[in-house]
């Protein structure tokens, strides 16, 4: 019976499958609004690297909807590992040791590095490939990286919160900018002191750097949080040992 | 150009099935990263540097880093096996 019943499933899939390909337009162009987009993002936007036009000025929604995915995945996880019942024995895992001389010493001086190349991808993110999503992370594995080598003392969780409710704040807050100006949520504002400069300068993109700059620092806060909160998270194989061996006696 | 690509399907087939088939839970984590590394040259040559780079910093760098700090809490972390 459930050999049956699959195979009707099956063979409804496929017919389904079958009637929408049939009907699909083969050797025509799928979509005219990449052209489109093409054409008039450098004259409407002003931003010299496309992508980011739409991501921030064509489609803000949706990038404030990613924001959102973003932002419960983070919670998820920090609600799950961060349980109480997980921390009881932290006290053993903040006084390990820091890592080696090598280790050490290259962290140091990574860390600034990741943090200028961090902030040049989110800056210049409507200019050269980039924004707020890539150089975030960069920031991210440069707060991180300190705190994975010297568990002694740890990023504070209140800063990274603090920060990551600013950053959220402030990309609603310059969608609501321009409700100011009689125009949509979240469309680009151009006046005397964002935007005048030529295509392809930092000051071109009218309102979507300071997006990609909030982009970026949520994004940075959110994964920096949740690395910490991976890293906090005690040694899970003792515990398992340990009832192991009660369960043997 | 088409041997580039070629070289980097390769490497990116080869890399997906020694994350199935290697003993070593580390080295496996270290296969998937390289995964993610020669795709994030394809993107590259397909003139998306913006996709490149997510998939370099997502995909190579934090991905990896999470499942290697998941095996070092699981205790799966040996390098010698």
């Amino acid at each position: 019976m459930r050999n049956v019943s699959g195979l009707l499933f099956a063979g409804g899939l496929a017919f389904l499958l079958l009637v929408l390909a049939s009907q699909l337009p083969y050797g025509h162009t799928a979509m005219t609004l990449g052209g489109a987009i093409l054409a008039h993002a450098p004259g409407e936007v002003h931003t010299a690297n496309i992508v980011a036009a739409v991501l921030l000025a064509y489609r803000g929604i949706d990038t404030l909807g990613e924001l959102s995915i973003l932002f419960t995945a983070a919670a998820g996880v920090g609600l799950i590992l961060g349980h109480s019942s997980l921390r009881s024995n932290n006290v053993q895992q903040s006084e390990q040791a820091e890592s080696g001389f090598i280790t050490t010493r290259a962290v140091d001086l990574l860390m600034p590095l990741l943090i200028v190349v961090g902030f040049y991808i989110i800056f210049y993110g409507h200019v050269t490939p980039g924004g707020g999503f890539q150089g975030g992370v960069i920031l991210a594995i440069a707060f991180f990286l300190p705190a994975l080598v010297r568990p002694g003392n740890p990023i504070d969780h209140g800063l990274i919160t603090l920060l990551e409710g600013l950053a959220g704040g402030g990309f609603i807050l310059v969608g609501l900018w321009a409700l100011w100006y009689d125009k949509p949520f979240l469309q680009p504002i151009f006046d005397s002191f964002l935007g005048t400069g030529p295509l392809g300068s930092l000051w071109s993109a009218g309102t979507l750097p300071l997006l990609y700059l909030a982009v970026g620092l949520k994004v940075g806060a959110e994964l920096a949080g949740l690395l910490v909160t991976v890293v906090d998270v005690p040694d899970l194989s003792n515990e398992n040992s340990d009832s192991n061996a009660v369960n043997k006696k | 150009m088409i041997w580039i690509v070629s070289i980097a399907v390769l490497v990116m087939l080869a890399a997906a099935v020694a994350v199935m088939v290697l003993p070593n839970m580390v080295a496996a984590v270290a296969a998937s990263s390289v995964v993610s590394l020669a795709l994030a040259v394809l993107f590259a040559l397909m003139k998306a540097p913006d996709v490149a780079m997510t998939e370099a910093a997502i995909g190579a760098g934090l991905s990896g880093l999470l499942l290697a700090m998941g095996l070092k809490r699981l205790g799966l972390w040996r390098l010698e096996d």
